[in-house]
């Protein structure tokens, strides 16, 4: 069989595979090509993808630091929430997605498809919130429907947690979310947008110390966003955690003795200042602001015309009334203008120019000391005092009481009040002072205006003694393992101007008020402890000279301002309290008794040791514990 | 049979030799891809199971390699109607899996009847064409029988449906007749009646999915987390391998589930990542030189049967690396086509390893001359 090699089918077929070879080397230079491409010359441009696709920085965001009571109760603590997030390109077709999660939980398609549509294209990568804080039937129900609900997410973030719904809700102040402008300010470094801070209250004076310092973490991550490794881990700081001198039960009963009426309490340590209580109803509750507020609580809150959202304590300012006498006394020993012995007659009345400047006592109180005068309230008395000394006297004794200035206490908001004077009258409306208008201000009407921590300070420093404390209200700042990063100590801002004489004079006017025959506040006499202090009631509109009207039948809402200030033990005292019961009619009647029920609280606790305070978890209902 | 002592002497250890050495590369290349896994323990099993496969496969070699691939070639009509058989039997009973309807479980053994169709077909095709092969190239007349025989088998896979088998089917088919050489007119014609079955075939013939693959594979940044996905991820794996890889095991776009289908499609993106252009190429070298070799047995035939067939097998190969590689890079639309003996698959593997006990078998026999029978 030769000739085999040059048989034209032979060539043929050497033709045809030729030709094939050539196509597969061509074919194969092509691949390789391509593989020069994506190797060499976007190697590194993919050997960096491969990098972010993979590893990936996860903040870590810090524990908020707690906040604790005088007795170490915790009071605001952090709890897990968990959020509902979606990647939106996990989740495709979204709508169809959305649209069976919806369906799942309970919740509106709309809304959910709402916070997709405002956060834009840009957010495909990265989880988009949709809904926070789920309920934790709803986490369930997620969880079990993960396969259906593809790109949904559960996010795990601490919350905060305030334990005792509305207690202290001022004091402790709430969260907000950071703002863009407070971002860019740079007066928050720690802080991510979407982070909480602190907007009112401890919660913001304090932010600092309860903001940790976030952490981070390296991972790599697979295609679903899944972390397989974690490369590197900075932990995150956790914020510090904040000792208030607040007395949680006796907050929680002053609060409770405020049901049903609007104002504020105010209870003090008279040795350094320790801010006790810090009650002002209405109240509301912080749980509501975390995550943002509803805009129907938030109207709510806004249009409650017991303005719940202000901090009565430190942000109202009232008329003192009465109270001031103490400071008129004061000035008038001091000032020499009276002493023990100076006796003012009064028959209900005193003529001043062509006027007559009523008693609240029509018919008169006869012949007043000091003493008496303080027990009784006797108007007449003071005004006589008032007018010998003069308005700007007044205010320089009224300004050493601490009044008309800020306590100092650490929190945002607190008002000054105001202590006319002659000049003040002369820059603020244009006008001379009238020397009648001094004998408003000796009784604590007129242009005086005082707020109820002005007041609680003022009284503790009568009862200690003559020493005005800044109110203290954190104690310590601490690690949350315990070791103490910070103490602040009690410290002192001035000193009553009267000598020990003078004040011992005016305690004695002041313990008659609760424990003399004809005290206006007998009524809330204790057995066992000495209240010493002062009624007060402020008047909402002014009356007319001589006018007759019964107080009952008024709408609630001109009905004056009942004040009681005070301190006990009279000797010794441990507490300094002031309260105010807005429209709460007269002093004697619905202030002075919520100071003596929380003195008996108190005292008898410590004394005996037997808490007779409601529980903490329970509600806070009805009224107060009778005797 | 004939046992003949000349058959020891031609015995094609080259090709055994090349082979074996591919095998070795895909299963190092497998080792990675099933370890670096997030659930790697169930991936070993794969392993175990590869090995199992090739090692079988090297057996139905062996046992190809005693038969004449004439007398193969005489029954191909026989095996033709029973893989076609096969496939119907999968229509009716098959076994459902990623979306199609492929797999046929007989007793212990899952196969898929459409891989053996592929070698039926070449076997069928060179038989026919063995006989009408001639200098102009073939007429219509003689496309009828081929396209026939096309025809059937490719409809049923299609309907699986296995859009990348059956098309890899019409490729294979297509190169072996175009190999044999048609006339012009027959060309231009075919040509022709193809532009105008495009657009029909867009519109009413493919499935949403297909449509977006092909899109896709024109636009891969349409759809980054979705069908482009893969093949993003595979170039970046491939790209980010750069000239000598991050080292074996050391892949972190293969280890991290970047790559789906890391064991079976997309496993040459784990070659490319951990071995880089020098894995590449060296695997790229070893095909070609698989592929000259088939051709060249393809030459050294004195049957044009045999020639045929050798072509149409080495074809095979051809079209699965390059449709594979060419996917994988991001030039070719994402079909399933696995990569011959790299891949993880049993059935690819066995189909494979026919094909290369036929050429084996072809190129132990060159001696014979004629040009059909003995």
């Amino acid at each position: 069989m030769g000739g085999i090699n040059k048989n034209p089918e032979r060539e043929w077929l050497k033709q045809r595979l030729m030709g094939a070879s050539l196509c597969f080397v061509f074919v194969f230079s092509a691949l390789f090509l391509r593989l020069v491409y994506l190797q060499v010359i976007k190697g590194d441009e993919y050997r960096r993808l491969s990098k972010t696709n993979c590893v990936r920085l996860k903040s870590i965001k810090s524990s908020r630091g707690l906040i604790y009571d005088r007795n170490n109760t915790l009071l605001v603590d952090n709890r897990p929430a968990f959020d509902l997030t979606i990647v939106l390109e996990d989740a495709a077709p979204v709508k169809k997605t959305v649209k069976h999660l919806a369906e799942l939980i309970g919740e509106s398609f709309d809304e959910l498809m709402d916070s997709i549509t405002k956060a834009g294209r840009s957010a495909f990568y990265k989880p988009l919130t949709l809904k926070r804080d789920i309920s934790r039937d709803q986490l369930a129900i997620v969880e079990a429907h993960q396969f259906d609900l593809p790109g949904i997410y559960i996010d795990i973030e601490p919350t905060r947690h305030y334990i005792y719904q509305k207690t202290a809700a001022h004091l402790l102040g709430y969260l907000g979310q950071i703002n863009r402008r407070e971002l860019q300010d740079g007066k928050y470094p720690n802080v991510k947008a979407g982070d909480s801070i602190g907007r009112y209250g401890v919660e913001k004076s304090f932010e600092t110390f309860l903001q940790g310092k976030r952490g981070g973490r390296q991972v790599e991550v697979d295609v679903n966003g899944r972390v397989i490794k974690v490369l590197k881990t900075v932990d995150p700081i956790p914020g510090k955690d904040i000792c208030l001198t607040l007395d949680l039960s006796l907050q929680r009963h002053a609060e409770e003795l405020l049901t049903g009426h609007d104002g504020a309490v105010v209870a003090m340590d008279p040795s350094n200042g320790d801010v006790l209580v810090m009650a002002s109803t209405p109240s509301f509750d912080q749980n509501d602001f975390i995550g943002g507020i509803s805009s129907k609580k938030w109207r709510a809150l806004m249009d409650d015309p017991g303005r719940p959202m202000i901090n009565k304590a430190i942000q109202a300012e009232y008329p003192p009334a009465s109270t001031y006498k103490i400071v008129t006394a004061m000035a008038g020993l001091e000032e020499r203008v009276l002493d023990w012995k100076t006796k003012f007659y009064c028959p209900g009345f005193y003529k001043f120019g062509n006027r007559r400047y009523q008693c609240w006592n029509r018919h008169g109180h006869g012949d007043m000391d000091v003493v008496s005068a303080m027990e009784r309230s006797c108007d007449v008395f003071f005004y006589r005092a008032g007018e010998e000394l003069g308005v700007d006297r007044l205010a320089q004794y009224a300004n050493g009481a601490g009044l008309g200035q800020v306590t100092g206490i650490r929190l945002a908001h607190e008002r000054r009040g105001l202590v006319p004077t002659k000049a003040w009258k002369k820059r603020r409306y244009k006008e001379a002072w009238q020397a009648g208008e001094t004998l408003s201000i000796s009784i604590g009407q007129g242009f005086n205006l005082v707020t109820p921590l002005q007041m609680a300070v003022f009284m503790a420093a009568v009862g200690n003694g003559g020493t005005l404390y800044r109110p203290r209200i954190v104690k310590s700042v601490r690690e949350t393992e315990g070791g103490v990063v910070k103490h602040i100590e009690p410290e002192i801002t001035g000193g009553l101007p009267a000598s020990p004489e003078n004040l011992s004079l005016v305690k004695k006017g002041l313990l008659k008020v609760v424990h003399g025959n004809r005290g206006t506040a007998r009524r809330i006499r204790l057995k066992d402890v000495d209240i010493a202090g002062k009624t007060g009631t402020a008047q909402v509109f002014s009356r007319k000279a001589g006018e007759k009207f019964d107080n009952k039948k008024l709408a609630r809402t001109l009905q004056d301002h009942a004040w009681f200030v005070c301190y006990a033990p009279a000797k010794n005292p441990k507490i300094a309290v002031s309260v105010i019961i807005e429209h709460g009619e007269h002093g004697s009647s619905t202030a002075a008794p919520v100071a003596g029920e929380l003195i008996r609280a108190y005292l008898g606790q410590t004394e005996s040791g037997i808490a007779m305070l409601p529980e903490a978890n329970s509600h806070v209902s009805g009224s107060p514990e009778q005797e | 049979m004939m046992f003949d002592r000349r058959l020891i002497e031609y015995f094609d250890w080259g090709l055994l030799g090349i082979i074996f050495l591919i095998c070795l590369a895909g299963l190092i290349i497998l080792y990675s891809a099933v370890t670096a896994g997030a659930d790697s323990a169930a991936l070993h099993v794969l392993m175990k199971k590869q090995v199992i496969w090739m090692a079988a496969g090297f057996g139905i070699v062996m046992v190809i390699l005693l038969i004449d691939f004439r007398d193969i070639g005489k029954l191909n009509l026989f095996f033709y109607t029973v893989c076609v058989g096969l496939l119907v039997s999968t229509y009716l009973f098959g076994k459902v899996g990623g979306g199609s309807q492929r797999w046929l479980v007989l007793g212990p053994v899952r196969m898929q009847p459409s891989e053996l169709m592929k070698i039926s077909l070449i076997i069928s095709l060179a038989a026919v064409y063995a006989e009408n092969v001639s200098e102009q190239g073939l007429g219509f007349r003689n496309l009828i029988k081929p396209a026939v025989l096309c025809l059937i088998p490719f409809s049923l896979i299609v309907n699986q449906p296995d859009l990348g088998t059956g098309l890899l089917l019409l490729l294979i088919a297509g190169t072996i007749t175009l190999f044999v050489k048609v006339e012009k007119k027959v060309i231009f014609t075919f040509a022709g009646i193809g532009l105008l079955l495009v657009p029909l075939v867009w519109f009413f013939g493919l499935k949403d999915y297909q449509k977006g693959r092909i899109l896709t594979f024109l636009d891969p940044d349409r759809d980054p987390l979705g069908a482009g996905y893969h093949i993003i991820q595979s170039k970046i794996a491939i790209g980010s391998g750069m000239i000598t890889g991050k080292g074996f095991l050391h892949g972190t776009q293969n280890a991290l589930n970047f790559l789906p289908e890391q064991h079976t499609d997309f496993i040459l993106s784990v070659l490319a990542e951990e071995w880089g252009l020098v894995g590449c190429t060296v695997l790229l070298f070893l095909y070609l030189v698989l592929l000259i070799w088939g051709l060249n047995i393809s030459y050294s035939c004195r049957n044009m049967f045999g020639s045929i067939l050798a072509f149409g097998v080495t074809s095979m190969i051809f079209w699965q690396i390059f449709i594979n590689i060419g996917m994988v890079m991001g030039l070719m639309p994402v079909v399933g086509v696995p990569l011959p003996l790299i891949s993880y698959g049993g059935s690819s593997v066995v189909t494979n390893m026919v094909g290369f006990g036929i050429l084996m078998n072809i190129s132990m026999r060159k001696f014979t001359s004629s040009r059909s029978g003995q």
